[in-house]
């Protein structure tokens, strides 16, 4: 075997133009000698001598069959001399498999079909809605039976994932809080200095963190960590089949998948929104009792005497409904991955967004609803 | 071309594949020639997706050699390991197929190494073996994840054979293919590698498949390779498990319609 790279000599050019090839007309070779048949003029017969030729490969193949092709356009025929047998078998094979249809050029996208794809996707995002609302439905529904035949509650599932959700997001979510609360200190001593009221930065820590920010900021990092982390779970389940598997054996993936899911979520995100409101006023008491000379007793003191129990009410009644958002965002991208990996990493990030662009939506709907009823 | 004394394109000598405390290959010898079809066949878990594994250097024996077109595999240079990539092609048992590209991107990626190979060239090509490996010519524009098993297999086959190589690794090419889609299959790995020269390494338990096609048959049992030869060959031999094999109902019924052929 020789590395001879192909070359055309050209014998004759009238009244046919023969050329000769020597070497290996092969893959290698496109960008030369692939690219000289293919620049051959198609205005009279073309004789092909291929006794020098040492290896032909589909490429090469290819190259003489559409010259072929192009001469037969123009009227004009390709002879092939010399060709031995399996050259003679393989130019057959590359001819019969040549593709046929033309590739049509891509039809333009008109205004009508942008308004189309746009009216599609307002669709969708109610069909979206309509869907996540299902889920919904299926997790009350599901829960619901179990209470009727508790036998069937998988309680494992359900601890087990009160550890994932709840447990192993306490180091995280109690760090969060306390810094929050020492900013907040920091920040509003600075400010209210000014007025000599540095007294009232007991109010301001505890009535922010413990109406809004405990539970709010809580809520944003149990959706990145939760959201994410069911969506590629009941996705990559998905995408292998096993989803289908279970309903052909008459296991419900809405009671095996979602209720423990969305139910450990619902027990789990108030207790860390109230962990994180502890470890948020303690942060912001020790801040107060380094820069401000309040002492932990004093802090205490205007704490209790200061700051409506209210105000915890206020923030921990948020926890279920960020819950079941969360929760319901994560399964429904879930069960939207197709069945490539792509897809699976696209829902999951998308799912993150999602949930944490949601539960701050509600919590502004939460702002409206509680000024008007006037707490 | 055929004959005993023809090139040796991979030369296996004394392997040993371990897993832990189960040993899967325990001295393995095995020649394969330039040009021929050669059939692995062998239960279930005898290690024949392991062999194809190491021989095109995905995996690391734990003893032994391997020689594939003159370079020993293990103790290849960067650049030696280049050039013996360039001249195999490897067709995974469930295809393994890029998910985010389509068929034709898929075809292509191998032949983005060529020097001055033109995107349109490539393109063209790369429809050509699309339509090669027998699949309609809109599948091109398909993601793996919206073909069929089957059409699955064949854009692996044309991924395999994208850049041309010089041998072929298929592993179970028919598997879960319909009757006629697998004999067109045969057929079809019949005429490339006669009409290419091409060398072909098929683990298969297909019968039919190797009736068909195969030059020699491999058997691998009890660690090695039991015996080599062709299929007339593998009728007479007397090893229990072998004749159990070439002899069922299923082996009786694939020679018959070998026969009639
Ligand atoms: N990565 C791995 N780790 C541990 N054991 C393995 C690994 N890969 C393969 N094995 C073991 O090696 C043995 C051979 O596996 P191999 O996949 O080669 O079987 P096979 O002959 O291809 O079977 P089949 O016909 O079912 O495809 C099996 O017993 C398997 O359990
Ligand atoms: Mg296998």
């Amino acid at each position: 075997m020789t590395d001879a790279a192909a070359e055309i000599d050209t014998v004759a050019t009238e009244p046919a133009l023969i050329l000769r090839i020597r070497g290996r007309l092969t893959l290698a070779e496109m960008a030369g000698a692939g690219a000289r048949l293919r620049a051959v003029a198609a205005d009279r017969p073309v004789t092909l001598d291929l006794s020098r030729l040492l290896r032909l490969d589909t490429a090469g193949a290819w190259a003489i069959v559409t010259l072929r092709a192009r001469l037969a356009a123009e009227g004009h025929a390709l002879r092939i001399e010399h060709a031995a047998p399996e050259v003679e078998s393989l130019l057959v094979a590359v001819e019969a498999a040549l593709p046929r249809a033309e590739s049509e050029p891509r039809p333009r996208r008109s205004l009508p079909d942008r308004l189309d794809a746009l009216g599609r996707r307002v669709a969708g995002a109610g069909h979206t809605g309509a869907e996540m609302l299902g889920i919904f439905g299926l997790f009350l529904a599901r829960l619901g039976r179990s209470l009727v035949h508790p036998r069937e509650f998988r309680l494992t599932a359900l601890v087990h994932h009160c550890e994932e959700v709840g447990f192993r997001a306490v180091p995280i979510v109690a760090l969060m809080a306390f810094l929050i609360g020492v900013v907040l200190a920091f920040q509003g001593a600075v400010q209210l200095r000014q007025f000599g009221a540095e007294v009232f930065v007991v109010d301001l820590i505890a009535i922010s963190i413990l109406r809004e920010l405990g539970i709010l900021l809580t809520s944003i990092i149990v959706a990145g960590r939760t959201a994410s982390a069911f969506t590629a779970a009941i996705g990559s389940m998905k995408m292998r089949e096993e989803i289908d598997a279970m309903r052909t054996l008459g296991l419900d993936p809405a009671a095996m998948l979602f209720v423990p899911r969305i139910l450990a979520l619902l027990l789990m995100l108030p207790i860390l929104g109230l962990i994180a409101n502890v470890a948020g006023l303690f942060g912001g008491g020790l801040m107060a009792w380094l820069t401000l000379d309040i002492s932990p007793g004093m802090f205490l003191t205007r704490l209790v005497d200061g700051t409506d129990v209210e105000n915890v009410m206020v923030g921990l009644v948020k926890a279920p409904a960020f819950a079941v958002i969360i929760g319901v965002v994560g399964c429904h991208a879930g069960m939207k991955v197709g069945s490539n990996a792509e897809s699976l990493g696209r829902q999951t990030s998308s799912a993150v967004v999602a949930a944490i662009f949601a539960v701050i939506v509600a919590d502004a709907v939460f702002s409206v609803f509680f000024a008007q009823v006037g707490i | 071309m055929r004959n005993a004394d023809a090139e040796i394109v991979i030369r296996v000598r004394g392997l040993v594949t371990r897993f832990g405390p189960q040993v899967v290959h325990d001295g393995l010898d095995l020649d394969v020639r330039r040009g021929e079809i050669l059939g692995i066949v062998g239960g279930s878990g005898t290690g024949k997706s392991v062999l194809l594994r190491e021989i095109v250097g995905l995996m690391r024996p734990a003893a032994g050699q391997i020689e594939m077109l003159g370079t020993d595999v293990q103790q290849a240079t960067e650049a030696e390991r280049a050039m013996l990539e360039s001249r195999i092609g490897v067709m995974f048992q469930d295809g393994a197929l890029f998910s985010s590209l389509t068929v034709r991107e898929n075809v292509e990626v191998p032949m983005r190494a060529v020097p001055g190979l033109d995107p349109a060239t490539r393109a063209a090509l790369a429809d050509l073996k699309i339509s090669l490996a027998g699949l309609p010519y809109l599948a091109g524009d398909k993601y793996p994840s919206e073909l069929s098993g089957g059409m699955r297999k064949r854009a692996g086959l044309a991924r395999a054979l994208a850049r041309d190589p010089e041998i072929v690794f298929l592993d179970e090419p028919t598997a879960g293919l319909d009757p006629i889609g697998a004999s067109a299959f045969d057929r079809l790995i019949h005429r490339l590698s006669r009409a290419m020269g091409l060398t072909v390494f098929l683990v298969t338990h297909d019968l039919d498949t190797l009736h068909a096609v195969c030059d020699r048959v491999a058997v691998l049992a009890e660690r090695r390779v039991l015996v080599t030869g062709t299929m007339q060959e593998m009728l007479d031999v007397d090893h229990p498990w072998v004749h159990d094999y070439f002899h069922g109902p299923r082996a009786r019924a694939a020679l018959a319609t070998a026969g009639k052929e």
